[in-house]
């Protein structure tokens, strides 16, 4: 009996097939198990990514909340602070086609700012306090109030509470030690992506 | 007074591209004449046709990606490469052979992937390669040397007939040595060096190949000499494929694949040595890299020549397998940084940051 | 204890290599012709107060103070910071930013000083013998003088000296390498100033715990300055203690100046990445430093002047001079015949590592070795760049080994992963790569940007993970005082509910005890126990009611009704008389038909609180997730209609409740009440609205109705239109915010002021209406606003 069963070669070639795969099923199995990668959760991967300004443009309350949606599926160009790199930086975690920034949500500015309080205006009602998603204003009722440049995200949640308008979203002033070159410009050598930018004229 | 804003630094090198492509152009000169004098007014031919076909594809194309057509015309690169491809094809061959080469060479192999300096093959190679492969009777085809008996020098009017027309020509087509030693593999070498003329009438190798390889080198130790490249790549590859010669020499028995001298100055050593396997768009980038690199192309030159069953000389397709793996060799060659205890290791690190 | 010198022998000294390297015409001579000048002093100094690395110092005169050349005009601020002094004599005539010698052009904090050309000194405190001084005194004088490192970082010398106790220095480096073409500053210094080298030196040994050896680098294209100091290492007095001074003739190749590269030529150590040359034991010091270092501490010479080279083609004059620092560029310039038409740029430092300076009017400074004015055809307009050919000539030149065309590409993708895994923070930007490259790629220019921009992504990086931090804690915050609310309000819910049903318990208990026992007994207890019980056992719940789980809850309920069923089954017993001699009255029957009638009433309630527990209580114990997810799912399924009615339920509950709040405030006449009424009135409004609402809504679904082909999808379909319309209007807003000129968008910000001023206006209205404390900042508010919008209608 054994030996008929061996001897044919269907049945041979499927007992051969069949173990094999058992075999390299418990292997790989084996090492799913033993060698597992622990993983980043890819919300917190998301979230790792976004600027973390909570600002609340994405229709969210806050970053990691909009990380969660676009894992459940939502869009990953609605968050203006990140611009057009955190899209791509996204895009690029979750291997997809980069789109543009959703225009309905905010356009992204060129300058960092920040928010600003004109102390002698500040009335002390706590209103951009409460408002204030890093906990970065300073101040308690019926006090001054004032603003932890270093902590201020730029979110300009504050500024349409304030009863007295005195806040202000000033852009980030560049200091000696953050200047930096920028890349060069005038420069024929491109790459082939750029091919779509039209060349006008000759050499430059 | 409009002062420039520009950053570091105010001064530079003398050396230009284009004047590297120029030096390169002069220097392959001596080997230019050398064969236009041993199988005569072809090599001029395929020299014009190419160069005028390769500028008008690199024109087109540029035209068709709107890049400034001048600025990279200037450069001479395409030039370069209808020369060298020129250079490598048997004179007299017909004209649309050059043609397609050159179309090879420039789209194919040299815009499409985005012009200079992103190809990662030699386009020259690459269109020896694809002519040799789709067209094997014309490209295996030379001229005898007009040194040798019986040969005669070819008037213009005959090589126009040849070349545009497809007409015969006397005293045409013999095989090249490398070729003779393929055909004659059974023989032990004294008696190949007897029977055949070619072999007969050299004073190192062979009639007429020994004297244009050693015009290339010639070409060669001026680009040396002029700083365009450096040692590494091309002397290596001498090294490499003498060695392999003197190895499996054999005291020229039925066995030997030939002296090292003779593989030296055979087929297109010289002018693969110095100006194929020194395009430095192809080639590896580090000193080590390119030792190995050029190392790497003579040792493969020596098995396709002597073991291949195919084709009698192995330079294109030797540099073709090393462009594919310069990436690699530069991978693993990365010098160590200052400062850094280790040779760094950059795979490591690109792993972490493909994370 | 002091004994002559022995000169070194410099062939004897072995030099070490390093890789890479160029050789750049050196145009050394041009400036070397001429001796070294000085210039008459400026009319105006302007010395910014940070001409070092490190934190600006503080000014500590006023504007209008008189000073003295000299003079310490602003205190370093910290250990990591140097003091400036007045250059020269004259008037403090401002504190203010002025445009600084950098390539941003931007400006700094300077202190301009009127000179009065008398240059007069302050009084200095010389020292005679530096070996009778405390080190530690040493290091103060040549941080009271300001010294910072001269060969271009700036590096506070007196922080350079002050090494770690574990770090020991046994090779001190002095440069003299200056490898930099067309620089001679050095070499002008060497050549002049040899006594004030060699004896700094000598005093760096000193503080530096007398490493085993001195040695001063000096390239081989320096001969004359090689011997100027040899002869004076033989002149020097130097101690026992100290090594013998090496002079030693370094390979001319740049860059063998740069810190890092002379002591790998002269030790053969390489300073490992991310440490100081300290750590390898090695500390470098320019040949200028130590001279200023010597000054310092033997004359109390302030460092207010340095060594400068002038040199350039556009130039009528090229030579080295001293000059003060604060000395305005274009001044200099103006005193060695500046052609502005013939120059191609201005040049601060040397061409391989110098910046342009976009604004002329920037001072010198401590760092500036070199004014470098080229004539177009001496420094041309590079080329523009062409296809990098990966020659590899740059990797050749690299002294730092990188790869510097894979960086360029790198660097062009912007890819910082691969930028930092291949080292660019080792690049030290020296120019050789750049120089050599024959399709003239500005490749340093690459790596800089490439470096600041990965420096912002970091910062950026550290930035937003502490924003998120601060998020979360506040989450985290506000989340646990609404769970305490939450929670203090459930507690006393539940304890009143306890109490209550503790109570009826005990009341029916008693009850029917009471219909069980003789009518005497009954009567006494229920008056005197009950409130006592009911007061003990609410104390009981309040404080239990925390710790009260699930289980316990019920098992008490369930304890209630069966006691409930007890009572009624012991009420519905038929009456027996216990006493014959008593027969049952009518009265008692009666009594007792109401007695079973309570019973089953207080039954039926512990029924129902049972049963309302598991129903409520029970899953929101288990699963207050769930929960809430099925009160929204509740609330989903509501037709809008619906949702309508139950929005409008829960106004009209608010309104009454906001308007009993403001008439309870009124009559208090509490501060707050116009602000309650105002709530109130806002409150009836959006009650009204929607109302109208809801009326629209069932009009339009009698419409629906009387179509009958699409019943059910009219609400959704209604919905979703909405949403799209909403969607609608946004993309249309946006779309039109992008394609607005100029002008609409200045109306556009026009109208959104006039709006937000019409706002203030009401408040302010109000305000003043209701006397309030802060009338004056919504005026100024107010004032503002009406400001802005004047400033945009007449711009």
């Amino acid at each position: 009996m054994f030996e008929l069963i061996i001897q044919n070669p269907i049945s041979s070639a499927l007992i051969a097939l069949v173990g094999l795969s058992l075999l390299f099923g418990a292997v790989l199995g084996f090492a799913a198990v033993r060698f597992k990668v622990e993983g980043n959760p890819i919300v917190d991967q998301i979230d790792t990514i976004l600027p973390q300004t909570q600002c609340g443009q994405c229709g969210y309350p806050g970053c990691r909340p909009y990380a969660q949606a676009i894992v459940d599926g939502d869009a990953i160009n609605k968050c203006p602070p990140g611009g057009q790199s955190t899209i791509n930086a996204l895009a690029d975690l979750l291997d997809v086609e980069a789109p543009q920034l959703d225009a309905e949500h905010g356009t992204e500015s060129e300058v960092k700012k920040v928010a600003y309080i004109r102390e002698d205006e500040c009335i002390g009602c706590t209103k951009c306090i409460q408002a204030c998603p890093m906990d970065a204003i300073l101040g308690a009722a019926k006090q001054m109030h004032t603003v932890i440049a270093d902590e201020c995200t730029g979110c300009d949640l504050c500024v349409e509470p304030c009863p007295v308008d005195c806040i202000d979203m000033i852009p980030v002033e560049t200091t000696f030690k953050t200047w930096a070159w920028e890349l060069p410009s005038i420069n024929p050598i491109q790459l082939i992506a750029s091919d779509k930018h039209q060349h006008t004229g000759e050499a430059a | 007074m409009a002062l420039l804003n520009i950053t570091s630094p105010h001064a530079h090198g003398p050396l230009s591209t284009s004047q590297v492509m120029r030096l390169v152009l002069y220097a392959t000169l001596p080997g230019a004449f050398t064969l236009a004098y041993f199988f005569g007014v072809g090599v001029f031919f395929n020299l014009l046709i190419a160069s005028v076909s390769a500028l008008a594809f690199e024109a087109a194309v540029l035209k068709l990606r709107n890049r400034p057509i001048g600025f990279y015309l200037q450069d001479y690169s395409a030039l370069v490469t209808a020369f060298l491809l020129a250079l490598s094809l048997p004179p007299y061959c017909p004209w649309w052979l050059v043609v397609v080469g050159s179309f090879c060479a420039i789209v194919l192999a040299k815009q499409l992937y985005g012009g200079m300096g992103l190809n990662p093959f030699n386009p020259a190679m690459v269109a020896y390669v694809i002519l040799l492969v789709s067209f094997p009777i014309p490209m295996t085809q030379w001229a005898t040397p007009v040194t040798l008996d019986g040969a005669h020098a070819v008037s213009i009017s005959e090589a126009i007939n040849k070349i545009f027309g497809g007409q015969a020509i006397d005293g045409y087509a013999s095989a090249t040595v490398l070729d003779v030693m393929k055909q004659n593999a059974s023989l032990a070498l004294e008696e190949i060096y007897k029977s055949e003329p070619l072999l007969k009438s050299g004073y190192f190798a062979s009639a007429a190949w020994e004297w244009v390889n050693i015009a290339f080198l010639i070409g060669g130790l001026f680009l040396l000499y002029k700083r365009i490249f450096t040692w590494h790549a091309p002397i290596s590859m001498l090294i490499a494929l003498a060695l392999m010669a003197a190895i499996f020499y054999d005291n020229g028995s039925s066995n030997s694949g030939g002296s090292p001298l003779f593989h030296l100055l055979s087929g297109a050593t010289m002018l693969g040595a110095f100006f194929i396997v020194t395009d430095p768009v192809t080639s590896a980038v580090s000193k080590r890299g390119r030792i190995i690199y050029g190392a790497a192309i003579g040792v493969l030159i020596y098995v396709i020549r002597v073991w291949g069953k195919g084709y009698p000389d192995g330079v294109a397709f030797a540099v073709l397998f090393l462009n594919f793996a310069a990436p690699f060799i530069d991978y693993y060659t990365t010098p160590r940084t200052y400062g850094h205890s280790k040779a760094r290791i950059v795979i490591a690190k690109e792993k972490e940051a493909n994370k | 204890m002091n004994t002559p010198v022995t000169s070194s022998v410099n062939s004897m000294i072995k030099v070490w290599e390093i890789p890479g390297g160029i050789h750049p015409p050196e145009n050394k001579t041009q400036s070397m012709q001429l001796p070294l000048g000085s210039l008459p002093i400026p009319p105006q100094l302007i010395i910014p107060l940070n001409q070092h690395i490190g934190a600006p110092a503080k000014p500590i005169v006023q504007v209008g103070d008189k000073v003295l050349a000299g003079q310490l005009i602003a205190a370093a601020d910290g250990t990591f910071s140097a003091n400036v002094h007045a250059s020269s004599s004259g008037t403090v005539s401002a504190i203010e930013n002025f445009v600084l010698p950098h390539p941003s052009g931007m400006s700094g904090e300077c202190i301009v000083i009127d000179t009065d050309g008398e240059h007069a000194f302050i009084a200095t405190d010389a020292c005679e013998d530096y070996l009778a001084v405390e080190r530690l005194t040493l290091l103060d004088k040549i941080r009271a003088a300001g010294v910072a490192g001269l060969g271009g970082a700036g590096f506070p010398t007196s922080v350079k000296l002050n090494t770690k106790s574990t770090q020991k220095i046994d090779t001190l480096v002095i440069n003299g390498a200056e490898c930099e073409p067309y620089i001679t500053a050095d070499d002008m210094l060497m050549q002049v100033r040899a006594d004030d080298v060699i004896a700094g030196t000598l005093l760096l040994s000193h503080i530096l715990h007398h490493p085993a050896r001195l040695v001063i680098g000096v390239e081989d294209n320096k001969p004359k300055a090689i011997a100027a100091l040899q002869a004076a290492v033989k002149n020097a007095r130097v101690t026992g203690k100290d090594s013998v001074i090496e002079v030693v003739a370094v390979p001319t190749k740049y860059p063998s100046g740069g810190a890092k590269q002379l002591i790998q030529i002269l030790t053969g150590r390489e300073v490992p990445h991310g440490h100081h040359s300290a750590d390898i034991g090695a500390t470098c010091v320019n040949v200028g430093t130590a001279a200023a270092a010597w000054r310092a501490v033997r004359y109390g010479e302030p460092l207010i002047d340095r060594v400068m080279t002038v040199v350039g083609e556009s130039l009528t004059t090229q030579r080295n001079i001293d000059v003060l620092f604060g000395t305005p560029i274009n001044y200099v310039l103006e005193q060695h015949g500046f052609d502005a038409s013939k120059a191609s740029r201005v040049v601060m430092g040397g061409p391989m590592m110098g910046f342009t300076l976009p604004d002329l009017r920037a001072p010198a400074i401590k760092t500036t070795n070199c004014i470098f004015a080229p004539s177009k055809k001496e420094a041309p307009t590079p080329p523009p760049a062409q296809a990098c050919i990966r020659c590899g000539l740059c990797a050749e030149a690299c002294p730092v080994s990188l790869l510097p065309q894979q960086l360029f590409w790198y660097a062009q993708a912007e890819d910082v992963d691969r930028l930092q895994a291949h080292n660019i923070f080792d690049c030290i930007e020296c120019g050789a790569c750049s120089y050599v490259c024959p399709s003239k790629i500005p490749l340093v220019q690459y790596y800089r940007a490439a470096k600041g921009s990965i420096r912002h992504h970091i910062s950026e990086k550290e930035k937003a993970d502490r924003s998120r931090q601060r998020f979360e804690f506040r989450k985290l915050r506000i989340e646990k005082e609404e769970a305490e609310k939450e929670a203090k309000r459930v507690a006393r819910k539940k304890a009143a509910d306890e109490a209550k049903a503790l109570l009826l318990q005990k009341t029916a208990e008693q009850k029917a005890a009471a219909a069980n026992q003789p009518l005497g007994a009954t009567e006494a207890n229920p008056v005197l126990a009950v409130p006592q019980v009911a007061a003990v056992v609410t104390a009981l719940a309040k404080a239990n009611s925390d710790q009260l789980g699930f289980e316990e809850q019920k098992a008490r309920l369930e304890r209630i009704l069966g006691a409930a069923k007890n009572s009624l089954e012991s009420a519905r017993a038929p009456l027996v008389p216990k006493n014959l001699e008593f027969p049952i009255t009518e009265e008692q029957l009666v009594r007792q038909q109401s007695r079973i009638k309570q019973c089953e009433l207080k039954l039926a309630e512990a029924e129902k609180k049972l049963a309302d527990f598991l129903a409520t209580s029970a899953p929101a114990a288990e699963d207050p997730v769930a929960a809430a997810i099925a009160r929204a799912q509740a609330k989903l399924s509501l037709s809008p209609e619906e949702k309508l009615r139950a929005n409008i339920e829960s106004l009209q509950a608010r309104l009454i409740k906001s308007q009993e709040k403001a008439e309870q405030a009124k009559a208090e006449n509490s501060p707050t009440a116009n602000a309650l009424q105002l709530g109130a009135e806002k409150m009836q409004q959006k009650l009204a609205e929607a109302q109208a609402e809801l009326a629209e809504l069932e009009l339009f679904n009698q419409k629906q109705k009387t179509k009958p082909a699409v019943p059910a999808q009219a609400p959704i379909s209604v919905e979703a239109s909405a949403a799209e319309q909403a969607i609608e209007k946004a993309k249309a807003k946006a779309a039109a915010l992008a394609n607005m000129s100029d002008d609409e968008k200045r109306a556009d910000q026009i109208q959104s002021l006039q709006t937000r001023l019409q706002k203030a206006k009401e408040r302010l209205a109000k305000a003043e209406a209701e006397n309030d404390a802060n009338v004056e900042a919504f005026r100024t508010a107010m004032l503002n606003l009406e400001e802005k919008l004047n400033a945009l209608l007449n711009p």
